[in-house]
């Protein structure tokens, strides 16, 4: 599982009826300290997130594992929104 | 997932059964901006994409939950069509930048 903040969304009109009202959220990767690394990403949303919150999300086929029985197709998803984080010893 | 631009077809006599009746597209990763990213990626879509369309495609094994991939041998399928892309900052359609129109970053 990887730390993320939320940068965005994207909205689909037409795509896969097992995607339909789930969120789509572009997360930006970040280090524990919060500085940026790496691409952004779409994610799909399991816990209802807002703009700018630091998440963490999971990713593979265990991705999908938040919305059984139902079969979603994603490879991401947002499982928890994060309250702190402490890093050797300093706490974000 | 990833967001990517369709930019190609693939036809294929050949190939494994169950991919028969499969619509194969190239797909080029972009940006939330609109940017290109390196490398393409073959992708079969289940949701009637056009060409030049801003699409999100879903890889890996997630691949074979979309629609009508089930047990086929897939590992990228486009499972949307994006109408809207939405930063913190700039709004970037979907439609504007299929008509070649460069989306204004920051």
């Amino acid at each position: 599982m990887t730390l993320g903040r939320v940068v965005g969304c994207v909205w689909a009109t037409m795509k896969s009826p097992a995607l339909e009202a789930q969120r789509l959220m572009i997360v930006q990767p970040i280090r524990p300290d919060g500085s940026a690394t790496g691409k952004q990403l779409i994610c799909l949303d399991a816990v209802g997130v807002g703009a700018g919150e630091i998440i963490y999300y999971c990713g593979g086929k265990e991705a999908s594992f938040p919305f059984r029985p139902a079969e979603v197709p994603t490879d991401r998803t947002i499982v928890a929104i994060v309250d702190e984080i402490s890093s050797q010893g300093s706490v974000c | 997932m990833i967001l990517a631009r369709v930019v190609g077809t693939i036809v294929a006599t050949r190939k494994d059964p169950r991919l028969e009746g499969s619509k194969l597209l190239i797909i080029k990763p972009v940006s939330p901006e609109g940017k290109d990213e390196a490398g393409y990626v073959i992708s079969v879509d289940t949701v009637s994409a056009g060409n030049r369309e801003l699409v999100i495609a879903v890889s890996g094994s997630s691949a074979r939950m979309a629609e009508g991939c089930k047990d086929k041998p897939v590992d990228s399928a486009i499972v949307g069509i994006v109408d809207t892309v939405s930063l913190d900052e700039p709004l970037v359609s979907a439609s504007t930048e299929a008509n070649g129109t460069k989306a204004k970053s920051k």
